[in-house]
C-alpha cells in the first residue's frame, strides 16, 4: 500500500478559539474521515490546534501566477486605497 | 511488599500496553504511508505514557529499589503477563489493525469501568487514559470499515487478519487470582462482565464493514499466566537489548 495514488487533502488548523483557521499544511488520504485523522495525527500532535479543516485540494480554485501582472500590479500605485488619509480619533485602536 | 496482589495487577494492565506499544513501535520509519506511520507511533507514545504511569505505581508498591524501568526492560519472559492478542507481529497492515481494534475495543470498556476503582491512582490513569484510547478506538475502527468495505483484496487481507486474531480475544476476559483478589477490593474490574458488551460491540463493526464474524469456539489462552506464543521472545529482546547490553544506561 503507498500513498502515490490517494487525494491530496489541504489542512487548515485554528489554533486556539477566536483565531482564524490557518493553512498548514497538506497530506495523502483515501476520504475526508481519514484525511481528518492524519490531519490530527500529522499536525497537531504538539497541541497545536482545537479545530481541523480539510478540504480536497482539488476542490481549491487557485489563481495562476501567470496572471500576476494583470491580477495585482494594478493595485501596486493605488495608495489612496489604504485608509492612511484620514486623522483617525485616539480612541480608535487597531485600524 | 504492601500487596502482592495489587503489584501484580497492576502489571496485569500495564504489560499488555507495553507490549502492544512495542509492536506499534516497530512502524517507526516502516508505516505503510507517512501518515499512517505517525499515527501509529503516536498510538504507541500514549500506550507508553500509560505505562509509565502504571509502572511507576508498581515500582511504589514494590518498596525494593526497583525503578519502572526495571520493572519494564528487565523482567525475563515469563515473566510478563500480557495478553497473547498484543504480542502478535505486524504480519501486514490488516493485521496490525484488526490486532489494535480487537485490543482497542476491550481497552476501552476495561478502563471505563477502571475508573470507578476505589484506588485513587488507578483511578485517575484510567482517567487519563480513557481519551487516548477512545481516540485509538476510533482510528482502528475506521481503518477495519476502510479495509472491510474496500476493495476485493483489501477485504481479503482484513477477513484473514480477524480470522487469525479471534482466537485470541477471549482471553482478554479470563480472570487470575490477582484479578479476582483485586475484585473483591473494589480494586480490580471485573473483566467478565465486559465480554458480552464486547462481542456485540465489535460483531457491530465488523458486520458494518461487511467482515464475518468468525465462529470458532476454541480459543487461545497463556499470556496472563506467563505462557506466551513464540513473538514474544524476539520482541523482548529488540525491547531489552540496550538495557541488556549496557546495564544502567540512560538518555
Amino acid at each position: 500500500m503507498g500513498t502515490k495514488n490517494w487525494p491530496l487533502w489541504e489542512v487548515f488548523v485554528r489554533s486556539k478559539n477566536g483565531l482564524e483557521h490557518r493553512h498548514c499544511g497538506s497530506l495523502h488520504a483515501t476520504d475526508a474521515e481519514m484525511a481528518l485523522e492524519n490531519a490530527r495525527d500529522v499536525y497537531t500532535r504538539r497541541n497545536e490546534g482545537v479545530s481541523i479543516w480539510v478540504v480536497e485540494s482539488k476542490n481549491i480554485t487557485a489563481s495562476n501566477p501567470d496572471n500576476n501582472g494583470e491580477l495585482f500590479e494594478p493595485a501596486q500605485d493605488k495608495v489612496y486605497r489604504h485608509p492612511t488619509f484620514y486623522d483617525l480619533p485616539d480612541e480608535v485602536k487597531h485600524m | 511488599m504492601k500487596s502482592k496482589n495489587l503489584y501484580k495487577y497492576i502489571l496485569g494492565i500495564a504489560d499488555n500496553s507495553l507490549i502492544l506499544g512495542q509492536r506499534m513501535g516497530e512502524l517507526c520509519g516502516h508505516g505503510p504511508s507517512l501518515e499512517t506511520d505517525i499515527a501509529c507511533t503516536n498510538i504507541s507514545l500514549d500506550l507508553f505514557g500509560q505505562v509509565r504511569s502504571y509502572y511507576q505505581y508498581a515500582a511504589k508498591i514494590a518498596g525494593d529499589n526497583r525503578t519502572e524501568d526495571d520493572i519494564a526492560m528487565l523482567r525475563k519472559e515469563r515473566e510478563y503477563v500480557n495478553v497473547l492478542l498484543v504480542e502478535q507481529p505486524n504480519t501486514n497492515f490488516a493485521y496490525t489493525m484488526a490486532r489494535q481494534f480487537l485490543f482497542d475495543a476491550y481497552h476501552l470498556l476495561f478502563l471505563q469501568e477502571l475508573e470507578k476503582s476505589n484506588d485513587l491512582t488507578l483511578s485517575a490513569i484510567a482517567t487519563k487514559s480513557i481519551k487516548e484510547a477512545s481516540y485509538h478506538q476510533r482510528f482502528s475502527s475506521d481503518w477495519i470499515k476502510r479495509l472491510g468495505d474496500g476493495t476485493e483484496e483489501s477485504h481479503q487481507k482484513m477477513q484473514e487478519a480477524i480470522n487469525g486474531l479471534w482466537t485470541y480475544t477471549d482471553e482478554l476476559f479470563h480472570q487470575t487470582e490477582a484479578d479476582k483478589a483485586m475484585v473483591e477490593q473494589g480494586v480490580g474490574v471485573d473483566v467478565t462482565k465486559l465480554k458480552e458488551v464486547y462481542y456485540k460491540q465489535v460483531g457491530q463493526i465488523l458486520e458494518g464493514a461487511t467482515l464475518e464474524i468468525p465462529e470458532s469456539k476454541w480459543f487461545q489462552k497463556g499470556g496472563k499466566q506467563g505462557i506466551h506464543t513464540e513473538h514474544l521472545g524476539y520482541l523482548l529482546s529488540d525491547l531489552q537489548y540496550m538495557q541488556r547490553t549496557y546495564p544502567n544506561m540512560s538518555w
